[in-house]
Parts: C-alpha cells; sequence; structure tokens
C-alpha cells in the first residue's frame, strides 16, 4: 500500500456560550441573568461534526472535547458527547469563580495544559465564540503549545497525508486561500465546513455515560497567577445609535401596506 | 515604551483600507503617549506599499520584503523582532481574516495581552481603554487593559482612513526568519460565489436570515421576490445550510452590494453581514427584535413576524 494513513488523537475545544433574549436588561457589567440562555457555540458544533466525520474516515480513534465552564455547562458538553465525542473534559476552578472575562491569554493557559497533557495530533476549536467573540483562542493556543495553525478554515480534506493537513482559508470577499499546514496543528473552523448532525435518541442516550472528566486549575498544574489576565470589563452599556429608523406600527396589513407605499414610490415592481 | 506599531493588512497585491484606519488609529494613540507611529509592511511589494502608505501621521516605515503572499508564521516573526527593536507601548493590527491568523500568535509569543475587534480605543498614557461589542453587537463595552503594554485588533470602517502625503522614513528590515519554523504555505486561491445571478447588480434585494428557521418557508420570500420583480439574497447561515447558494452570501466573505432598495427579513445586522449591505441606499428591516443592530443601519424598519408582514406585502402587489 501507497498510502500510509495515520490515526489520529483530535481535540475539540467547546464553549457553552451564553445567549440574549431580544428584550434585556443590563445590571452592572453584565446582562440580567433572567435574559440569558445558554446553547453550544455555533463555531464549535461544526468543529466537532469535523472530528467526528474525520474519524468516521477512519483518519482518527479518538475525539476528545475539552471546555472551560462550570458545572451548569455539562448538559451542553453531553450535547458533543451525543454527536459522537468520545469523552470530555471540563476545566474549572474556584478561581475562575469570580472573573466576568476570561481573556485569551487566560484561556491559553488553561488550554495549553490539557494539549499537554492530551498530545492530540489536531486541535480543531471555532472561530470565535459567539458572546464574547474575542476570535483569538485557537491561534493563541497553538502557538503556546508550539503547533502549526490556520485561521478561518472553511474546507478540510480527509485525507492528511504525510502529516500534512490541506485546508480552505475563507477569507473576505468570496476568496478562498489554499493552505497545506503540517500537523501537529490546530484549526479554527468557519461555519459551513459541513452540516452538524443533530444528536439521536440512542447518542443522547450514550452520552450520558461517556467519560467527562473535570480538572482544577492543581490538576492541571496551572498557577493561579497564570489565569488572572490582564482586561477588566468596567462597562456595558447598550450601543448608542446615530439611527433616525422611521418605525411603521400597527397590524402586518398596516405595515406591510406602509412599505407597498415606500416601494412604489421608490419605482420597485411597477 | 511610548511608540505605536501598527501592521498594514494587504492581499494579492493591493494594500487594504484599514491600513489607513489603522494609521488614524495609530496617530490617535501616539498622541497620547507622546512617542513615534511605526507602521510595519510585510511580505508582498513592499516598495509600492510604503509610498501608498506614506500618509499624514505616520513616523516611520518598516519594510519587511519576503515572499509575496501572507504567511503568518513570517508575519510573527516579523513583528517579533520589529518590536524588540522599537519597544512599542501598543501594537495595532487588522480585524481581518489574515489578522486573526497572526495576531494571537504574536501576543502569545510576546507575552501581551490581547483585545481584538475594538471599534474604539483611549489611553491616558498608562492604561488603555477598547470599545468593543458582545453577543454579536447587542451591546458595547468597555475594557480596561492592566498591562504596559498590548496588542488590539481594530475592526475596519471605524477609523477614518489617514490621508494626505506623510514624510516617514522608510527603512527596510533585515528580518531574520527562520525557516524551518515555517509550517505552512499557500498553494493557491479561489474565487467563490460565481455563478447564475450576480447580487451585486440587483437595483431591489430581499434578503432572508436565520429569522426563516426552516427551509420549506424560504418559498414565501421567493414568491415576495418575484411579485416586487427583486432579486433574492441572504445572511450566512442561509448559505451555511445550503438552503441558497453562495453566490447570494451578503457579507464581509460574501459580496458586497449596493442596491436602491435592500429589505433586510429575520436578519439581525452582524457587523460582518452589513459590511456587504451598508453602502444600500434604502435599508429595510422586518424584525421581531427591536433591538437588532440592523435597526442601526435601516431606514425603515417593522418589527414585527416576517411570517405575518412577508405573505401581507406580496398580497400589496398581486
Ligand atoms: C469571519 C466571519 C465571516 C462572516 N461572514 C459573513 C457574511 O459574509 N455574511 C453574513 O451574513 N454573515 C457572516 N458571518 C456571520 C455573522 O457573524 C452572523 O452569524 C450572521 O450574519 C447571522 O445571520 P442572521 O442575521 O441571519 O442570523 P441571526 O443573527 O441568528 O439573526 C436572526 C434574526 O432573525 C430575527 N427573527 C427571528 N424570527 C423572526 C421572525 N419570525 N420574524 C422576524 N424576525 C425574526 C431575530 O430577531 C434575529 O435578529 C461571518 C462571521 C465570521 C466570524
Ligand atoms: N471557555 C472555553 N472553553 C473551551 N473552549 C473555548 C472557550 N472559550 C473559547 N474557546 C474556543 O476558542 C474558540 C474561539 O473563541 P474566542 O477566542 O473566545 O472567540 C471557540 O470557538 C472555542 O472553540
Amino acid at each position: 500500500m501507497a498510502t500510509h494513513k495515520t490515526m489520529m488523537k483530535i481535540l475539540v475545544t467547546v464553549k457553552e456560550v451564553a445567549t440574549v433574549e431580544d428584550e434585556f436588561e443590563i445590571e452592572g457589567t453584565a446582562i440580567a441573568d433572567q435574559y440569558l440562555g445558554a446553547d453550544l457555540n455555533e463555531w464549535d458544533d461544526y468543529a466537532v461534526e469535523e472530528a467526528v466525520q474525520l474519524q468516521e474516515a477512519g483518519l482518527a480513534d479518538e475525539v476528545v472535547t475539552v471546555t472551560i465552564g462550570p458545572e451548569d455547562c455539562e448538559q451542553t458538553i453531553r450535547q458533543a458527547l451525543a454527536k459522537g465525542a468520545d469523552r470530555a473534559i471540563r476545566i474549572w476552578d474556584d478561581a475562575l469563580e469570580g472573573v466576568d472575562l476570561l481573556d485569551v491569554g487566560a484561556k491559553t493557559e488553561l488550554l495549553k495544559a490539557v494539549v499537554e497533557a492530551e498530545e492530540p495530533d489536531l486541535v480543531l476549536s471555532g472561530v470565535q465564540s459567539g458572546d464574547d467573540s474575542f476570535g483569538a483562542t485557537g491561534v493563541s493556543l497553538a502557538s503556546a503549545v508550539d503547533f502549526q495553525w490556520g485561521a478561518v478554515v472553511n474546507g478540510l480534506e480527509h485525507d492528511l497525508e504525510d502529516g500534512v493537513a490541506s485546508v480552505r482559508r475563507e477569507l473576505e470577499g468570496g476568496v478562498e486561500e489554499l493552505t497545506d499546514i503540517d500537523l501537529p496543528a490546530v484549526l479554527t473552523i468557519q461555519t459551513g465546513i459541513n452540516e452538524p448532525r443533530y444528536a439521536s435518541l440512542r447518542g443522547i442516550r450514550q452520552a450520558q455515560r461517556k467519560d467527562l472528566d473535570v480538572q482544577t486549575l492543581a490538576d492541571l498544574g496551572v498557577d493561579a497567577g497564570a489565569v488572572e489576565g490582564d482586561l477588566e470589563l468596567t462597562e456595558m452599556y447598550e450601543p448608542e445609535t446615530e439611527s433616525d429608523v422611521t418605525v411603521w406600527e400597527g397590524g402586518a396589513d398596516d405595515t406591510a401596506g406602509q412599505l407597498a407605499e415606500l416601494l412604489r414610490e421608490k419605482g420597485v415592481a411597477q | 515604551m511610548t511608540d505605536v506599531l501598527a501592521v498594514a493588512d494587504h492581499r494579492r497585491g493591493e494594500l487594504r483600507d484599514v491600513s489607513y484606519e489603522l494609521v488614524t488609529a495609530g496617530r490617535e494613540l501616539a498622541d497620547v503617549t507622546g512617542g513615534d507611529l511605526h507602521l510595519a509592511i510585510i511580505s508582498g511589494p513592499v516598495d509600492d506599499f510604503a509610498e501608498k502608505a506614506n500618509r499624514e501621521g505616520v513616523d516611520a516605515i518598516h519594510t519587511v520584503s519576503h515572499g509575496e503572499e501572507f504567511n503568518h508564521d513570517i508575519y510573527t516573526q516579523a513583528i517579533a523582532q520589529l518590536y524588540d527593536a522599537i519597544a512599542p507601548q501598543y501594537v495595532l493590527a487588522p480585524n481581518s481574516v489574515n489578522g486573526l491568523d497572526y495576531a494571537p500568535a504574536v501576543a502569545d509569543e510576546l507575552d501581551l495581552p490581547i483585545v481584538t475587534d475594538a471599534v474604539g480605543l483611549e489611553t491616558d498614557g498608562q492604561t488603555l481603554i477598547a470599545n468593543r461589542e458582545m453577543y454579536g453587537g447587542k451591546v458595547e463595552t468597555t475594557v480596561e487593559v492592566d498591562a504596559e503594554s498590548a496588542l488590539v485588533t481594530i475592526r475596519s470602517a471605524e477609523w477614518p482612513t489617514a490621508e494626505g502625503t506623510g514624510d516617514a522614513s522608510i527603512e527596510a528590515l533585515d528580518a531574520d526568519i527562520d525557516k524551518d519554523a515555517i509550517g505552512s504555505s499557500v498553494t493557491g486561491f479561489e474565487e467563490v460565489g460565481g455563478g447564475d445571478v450576480d447580487i451585486s447588480e440587483a437595483d431591489v434585494l430581499v434578503s432572508i436570515g436565520r429569522g426563516i428557521e426552516e427551509e420549506e418557508n424560504l418559498d414565501i420570500i421567493r414568491d415576495l421576490a418575484d411579485a416586487l420583480d427583486a432579486t433574492l439574497s441572504s445572511s450566512r447561515p442561509i448559505v451555511d445550510n445550503g438552503w441558497l447558494p453562495k453566490n447570494r452570501q451578503v457579507g464581509q466573505s460574501g459580496k458586497v452590494v449596493t442596491p436602491d432598495v435592500y429589505i433586510a427579513i429575520g436578519i439581525s445586522g452582524a457587523v460582518q453581514h452589513v459590511a456587504g449591505m451598508k453602502g444600500s441606499e434604502t435599508i429595510v428591516a422586518i424584525n421581531t427584535d427591536p433591538n437588532a443592530p440592523i435597526m442601526d443601519i435601516a431606514d425603515y424598519a417593522i418589527h414585527d413576524d416576517l411570517f405575518d408582514v412577508v405573505p401581507a406585502l406580496t398580497e400589496q402587489f398581486q
């Protein structure tokens, strides 16, 4: 056989993100709890799917997820397990309890310890988290663990021959860059790269029995000082707008009528 | 440590506008810190870029001629060397796709805190204060950086472009690039999203977003587009789901459109979407959420359920 396919271990970083209701109130530097929901980060959903597909293609023999987050987010982690990840690691510690904005440097320190312990061949993270949207954790982690990397990947060839990942990076304006990246690497996964599956009932049942290992800073050998971070969230407010939007009021027939009138004025559909 | 180092952005032989915006943002900071504004130009036709980027406010331009295309390892190494040589207080980079492919690595390497996607920046010379959005633009925040030095990526089109001709010194840096550390290489580029329609040519766009919920529901939007004799476009999730082809996507990674009328239906108005349609002459938003960021740029809005409003509107034209 001319081709040698190595069995890989894939680590997927998975975040539970906060979602906000349409109407909400800000209390201090946060959105009041009653307006917040939680969900698996959209970008990480695609990353999990990509990892599971690599495993199904026979290129990986283990998919492990890692999440920094409190106990509450275990339901979200189980979602990733239900979609096919084999086991999960959750990092939490009293030292993280009071931090309202965990910055990229702090997340990097924590995830680095997990990469060093797990020694994956490939790390998949999301392009960004839907709530605080740093868009930076994957690349920062790659640098910290001395892996190669690629940001905003919307195509990955399921081949990985000779330890090289051939990827597409989605640039601005409908241009894609084709890049070869040496493994081990961190790829930040863009939405649309695949079609994330829904968890099956069987998957959901199985997920309950899969390993979800909780690790503290001490377990990881990370110093509390390393996660203090240099960023402090000091204010949160609704963005000022210079908007002078005309809002049409009334029932759907009324508002549709007013819009129709505007469109006719503009010469649409005549 | 009072200088500011900004890194220009370019792609396939073109200097991107955010480079001139970085000059403006960098100058504002340097005016307070009392230092110089340095601009790094890495790879590509650097001399040509240096001439173009030499606008008012730049004190020194450093060129690193190394390869034609962007490579994050070359950027990371070159910026680290410039950082050592200049010892800037702040490093500014674009929050572009390529910016996000090197800036976090530079921050890690240099042990600097990183703030991404800043829409406002201020310093008193000691503390850096950045404004950035959270929750897809629903709220804005103020973040204080408690460190001597920091790396910031700025959102495009938030600062005006620097104009005028500057008198910066232009110096070629003979960067010491470790080729063994380069673990990725570009093998080509592809333009995607071609095909039957060109939404950037349309006068009227009916654009649909995730508010449509299911693929089957797209029919009501198609009916509206037909009734208005308009072209159908969408936000990204619709294309990600495979419900419409890529050539219908409006936004940063899709098409930039400037129709006479843009009707955004069930689209929240994330920055990457707005980047593609804010130049539309008249923007109408139909959205149940009165706080959706799309309202900031809409001229007319209906705060109601699209499943009620859209059929009613179609009826008006039948
Ligand atoms: C690197 C990068 C590049 C990107 N490029 C693009 C791009 O080119 N184009 C793009 O569009 N996005 C792009 N995105 C994604 C972008 O960040 C957003 O995720 C996306 O634009 C959201 O699409 P949406 O507004 O349709 O969905 P959502 O943000 O989910 O908004 C749905 C909206 O529908 C409203 N709604 C729900 N139900 C109803 C109803 N019944 N009636 C009326 N309104 C309703 C909701 O109130 C909400 O405002 C990019 C992201 C990244 C990180
Ligand atoms: N708390 C977290 N736990 C696990 N992974 C995370 C966490 N925060 C960020 N990540 C990963 O890093 C990616 C980018 O996040 P960010 O840099 O915060 O925008 C996300 O898509 C996740 O894959």
